[in-house]
């Protein structure tokens, strides 16, 4: 697994509907490339591309099960994510924390 | 709490954020015109902001640093395209080289501030986010924004939550 989430590429990877839905199924580990690409009405090909995509993004890994490969979703890799993102998502309201907390600050008055 | 709305488009890649502030007019804008006070908000604390250049005339270029936990600084610029004060301010907020040159590889952010006062010795301030692409968005998102976060954050959210039924289902 890897350490760092490049930011871009996981975003890129869960900007598609059929990436996001892989993810979704990959979550029990349990499925190959081949029984993914049932579920949809694509070529294995175009699948595996996805899950290419989503490997690299380090949102899914490929484990082997005796003699089957399966995709696995990296759940920790996800609550990390999650994780780096909430502090994103507060990037503007901490902005204005800090306005409102100048605002009040006495010393400031004057200025 | 201060911010009363946050509005997002993700047809019109906008973002907007509405605060209400006990102050005038003219103090909510001594926060963008005063180099010392815009230090104190626009970076967090663990990534403080440089005003290295500062002038809010149209067609000035502002340059700023912030400087990392790590020691790194990462560089960036607005350019002044509109500035009527106390009323509105607009600018494209890029990011810059170490030299404080414009990194053109790197998407621009325009953003327009507007404030007016709300009686009761209120002021509303309006932050618009604009954004040229989807892909820049989500290159920015990347570096530190908002809207496609909340959505990613919530199909994360609904992933997590339907790992958590799978795995008890499997047991």
């Amino acid at each position: 697994m890897q350490t760092t989430l490049d930011f871009d590429r996981v975003f890129r990877a869960l900007a598609d509907s059929t990436r996001r839905d892989i993810v979704r199924r990959a979550i029990g580990g349990e499925e190959g490339v081949a029984e993914l690409a049932g579920h949809y009405p694509m070529s294995f090909a175009a699948v595996q591309k996805h899950v290419a995509i989503l490997e690299r993004a380090g949102l899914v890994t490929k484990a082997r099960i005796g003699r089957r490969k399966v995709v696995r979703t990296n759940v920790e890799g996800l609550r990390r994510a999650r994780g780096l993102l909430d502090r994103y998502e507060e990037l503007w309201r901490g902005r204005v924390d800090r306005m409102t907390a100048l605002l009040d600050d006495p010393k400031e008055i004057d200025a | 709490m201060t911010v009363t709305a946050v509005r997002k488009d993700p047809q019109a890649l906008t973002m907007t954020i509405d605060a209400e502030f006990e102050a005038s007019p003219e103090r909510v804008w001594q926060l963008w015109a005063d180099p010392r006070q815009l230090e104190r908000w626009w970076g967090p604390p663990t990534y403080p902001a440089t005003f290295t250049k500062h002038d809010l005339a149209v067609g000035s270029r502002v340059e700023y640093h912030m400087t990392g936990p790590e020691g790194d600084q990462p560089h960036g610029f607005w350019d002044i395209v509109e500035a009527t004060p106390p009323r509105l301010l607009v600018f494209r907020d890029g990011f810059a080289n170490e030299d404080g040159s414009a990194n053109p590889d790197l998407p621009l952010t325009t953003g327009r501030v507007t404030i007016e006062q709300i009686g009761g010795g209120r002021t509303r301030m309006s932050i618009e986010s604009l954004f040229p692409s989807t892909e820049a968005m989500e290159q920015i998102l990347a570096m530190g924004a908002e809207e496609g976060l909340r959505q990613a954050v919530g199909q994360i959210d609904a992933i997590l939550a339907e790992g958590i039924v799978s795995s008890t289902m499997h047991r």
